[in-house]
């Protein structure tokens, strides 16, 4: 029992990225008719994002460290630490929520960049051609990456007072043992929030409302007088933002590297074909979804039945899905057929 | 009219007056008959330098890819092991290595040159690459490399091509055991090893009524170091509760994490390596495994093969966690504080494990071309088998002629609680002596295969 509350709630942490990445990819899909493989390195210049200000905020006066005494050797402290003692130790502490404030506008400006420089010119062409082109700038992305930082994982920690696990198990009256990091909780939280945020945004907004009116008859928009196209570079934006947030909050879990973005990518894709090319709520559920069989897959007990089935399992219920129902969970009628 | 009359008349004596001025000129002129020197052979070989002025090696290290911060480390002690063969710089560890018979005027009085190549970390570009630096670049050996994966795959082809392959960074048993090749040679220690070095101190440390719980990564290197970790821990009376794979490269561990908190086990192996050890520690950490109280015990973390690179991936996470290293740069011997001296000045920061058995690959290799004073690869392999030299970190050390491993001492390391700088991550606990980690040649089985190819 308490492994498999626990397999759920890793289910739902998992669940709550891939939902984050796909939501943005099928927004963009759903607007620009794009299938744009560059959103994997949106996703993780997000956390790269993290890892700048904490090497903003970690600048450090180098002194020489006389306790290597085979070679000149320095020893850093940061400047906050120098100028603010305790207050600049507690800023580089909270340096990954701090990002977000980064992040938004730094994101935003990136995803109108990509839109308006590169994507724009893509709009009318083929699917294949758009594949290509927005791979080959995932590469250029990560390479220029990898350029800055290094190929290795950089690891970004949670602030301490919620860098432990809590005692989950108390709470829902099962087992001492059963505790879960903290920050994973949150992260599970944040994802939901931002979820919300997204749909209260297209559904209750004037200007969501034109967009969804955009994404579904564009031509009647345009001859009402709108720009659509502008709203919907913006929302290309939008989509950039969440995945660079669902990136930032991402890099206590796992340390980034410049690999981060072509490791979610695939997995983004079959959650979005699962859920239905062009359906938000498809998009979210079928991330829970994948994200909770991907956990209990991987469960020993599932494994001794089936060896390997947790590295096969989404493409198993992909294809699955594709063969009874190939529009996907909440597909419509009419996307990317002709 | 006259000339042709002329080649007409040849007699016996204008045949012979021919001939000994054409010897006369080649002896003058330097290029000697091989019947006048010592240790000539007849026989071609690939990589034979010939009559040039130098001799190129082949470094093949993983340049892109996830380990290239480690290829990145290997190529600067190959650049600096090039500089000190040639006689450039302070000369580094060919002051402390005896026997040593180089004289810093690059090898068998030709200058060393070196082509690099991108192993990428994947098999098939390692052999690519190995396959154009012997073909079109004429390399004499190929080395370096950073997973035993790759060490296979490359060691294999230099057999089949007939070229000296002088292993990087590999682990796994099976490189120098059922994989073992003529041609091959590993410095670095294996997973044997780090299981026999490592056992005794967890059974002073955790004692000896422990419950394991094994992670693996799925591929040769760690099948071979979960079999052998899993022998050694079950010799000091710990029990093994349950042995899992994961795929190479999974980023997020947690799925197999979660069923380690109700399992029983009160210490987790993580039988992973680079990224893979950062990603699973640090999220084992993050789950409170090393809060957690069980069986009456504290649950304790081990990492078989620790690397310093790994510890500063993982950050505040490794700190405290125990594990094996080949070689570490706070190590006092004079072969150690000379080489790392070395590669200090030159780049402003210590050398990793990687970086330290590549250099020394490169001068046992080059040394050994000196003892035999040829190239040809099969004199060489027989001065490299059985070789016993001391000084270059490690003690006294034997290049073992059954398997071409290299037995040396092992150090069991800890991630350090207070690191005095940023590359002060590990603290020695123990350097276990070479006699500890001994094992018979055919243990793995393997056959190193005829020294002519």
């Amino acid at each position: 029992m308490d492994a498999i509350f626990l397999q759920i709630l890793n289910g739902l942490d998992k669940g709550g990225a891939y939902a984050l990445i796909a939501l943005g990819l099928t927004l963009v899909f759903g607007t620009l008719g794009v299938v744009n493989f560059a959103h994997g390195a949106i996703f993780m210049m997000g956390a790269f994002c993290a890892v700048t200000l904490e090497k903003i905020l970690t600048l450090s006066v180098r002194v020489k460290d006389e306790s290597v005494t085979f070679f000149d050797a320095y020893k850093e402290t940061p400047y906050l630490e120098v100028w603010f003692g305790e207050t600049g130790k507690a800023i580089i502490d909270w340096s990954v929520p701090l990002s977000i404030i980064l992040a938004i506008p730094v994101m935003l400006l990136i995803g109108i960049v990509m839109e308006r420089s590169l994507i724009r010119y893509f709009y009318k062409r083929p699917h294949a051609e758009q594949i290509l082109v927005t791979f080959g700038l995932a590469i250029v992305l990560q390479e220029l990456v990898k350029s800055f930082f290094g190929a290795n994982p950089i690891p970004q920690g949670a602030p301490d007072i919620v860098a432990g696990s809590a005692a989950i198990g108390a709470v829902f009256g099962l087992g001492e043992s059963v505790v879960y990091p903290w920050w994973r909780l949150i992260y599970l939280a944040f994802s939901l929030l931002t979820i919300g945020l997204v749909f209260s945004f297209l559904h209750f907004t004037t200007y969501g409302m034109v967009v969804r009116a955009g994404m579904a008859d564009r031509e009647t928009v345009e001859l009402l007088g709108i720009n659509i196209e502008r709203r919907f570079t913006i929302v290309f934006g939008i989509a950039a933002v969440v995945a660079g947030l669902a990136g930032v909050m991402y890099t206590p879990v796992l340390p980034p590297d410049y690999h981060l973005g072509m490791d979610f990518l695939v997995l983004s894709f079959v959650v979005v074909v699962v859920g239905g090319m062009g359906s938000l709520p498809g998009a979210v559920l079928a991330g829970f979804l994948l994200g909770i069989l991907q956990s209990f897959s991987s469960m020993t007990e599932v494994k001794d039945i089936f060896p390997g089935i947790d590295q096969i399992i989404i493409y198993l219920v992909a294809v699955v899905i594709l063969l009874t129902r190939p529009r996907g969970l909440m597909g419509r009628r009419g996307v990317m057929e002709s | 009219m006259s000339e042709t009359k002329n080649t007409r008349n040849v007699t016996r004596r204008t045949i012979l007056k021919g001939t000994a001025a054409t010897t006369g000129a080649a002896l003058i002129g330097g290029t000697f008959p091989m019947h006048f020197i010592k240790n000539a052979h007849a026989q071609t070989f690939r990589g034979d330098p010939g009559s040039s002025g130098s001799v190129k090696l082949g470094f093949n290290v993983p340049q892109t890819g996830p380990y290239a911060d480690e290829g990145a480390d290997e190529l600067r002690a190959y650049q600096l092991a090039v500089k000190h063969l040639n006689g450039e710089g302070d000369g580094g560890m060919l002051n402390t290595i005896k026997p040593l018979e180089l004289k810093g005027n690059g090898i068998l009085g030709k200058k060393v040159e070196f082509v690099t190549g991108d192993t990428q970390t994947k098999s098939d570009a390692a052999r690519a690459s190995a396959k154009r630096m012997i073909e079109k670049d004429n390399v004499a050996m190929v080395t370096g490399g950073s997973s035993s994966g790759v060490a296979i795959a490359v060691q294999g082809l230099c057999q089949e091509m007939g070229v000296i392959f002088m292993a990087g960074l590999t682990h796994s048993n099976d490189t120098t055991g059922k994989d073992r090749k003529r041609y091959g040679f590993r410095h670095f220690f294996n997973a044997y090893m780090s299981g026999q070095a490592i056992a005794p101190v967890l059974k002073d440390e955790y004692g000896t009524d422990r419950r394991a719980y094994h992670l693996t990564a799925d591929y040769t290197w760690g099948w071979t170091q979960e079999e052998s970790i899993k022998a050694a821990t079950e010799n000091i009376g710990w029990e093994t509760v349950n042995t899992v794979r994961t795929p190479v490269g999974a980023g997020d561990f947690s799925q197999y994490i979660t069923p380690v908190l109700n399992s029983g086990a009160d210490v987790l192996i993580l039988n992973h390596y680079g990224k893979d050890m950062v990603n699973s520690l640090t999220q084992a950490v993050q789950f409170g495994l090393r809060d957690k109280q069980v069986n009456g015990k504290n649950f304790e973390i081990v990492v078989p093969l620790y690397s310093r690179l790994m510890a500063q991936g993982a950050g505040d996470a490794a700190k405290g966690i125990l594990g094996t290293t080949n070689w570490h740069w706070s190590l006092t011997d004079p072969g150690s504080q000379a080489f790392v001296k070395s590669f200090g000045q030159e780049y402003g920061f210590p050398p990793s494990q990687a970086a330290h058995t590549c250099y020394v690959q490169t001068l046992l290799y080059a040394n050994a071309c000196e003892m035999a004073g040829t190239f040809a690869p099969w004199e060489v392999i027989k001065q490299l088998e059985g070789f016993e030299f001391d000084g270059a970190g490690n003690g006294p050390t034997l290049y073992r002629a059954e398997d071409h491993q290299c037995f040396k001492d092992v150090l069991v390391v800890r991630g350090k609680q207070e690191p005095q700088s940023n590359f002060d991550l590990l603290e020695v606990v123990k350097q276990v002596p070479r006699s500890q980690v001994e094992y018979p040649a055919d243990m793995f089985g393997g056959e190193l295969g005829p020294y002519q190819v």
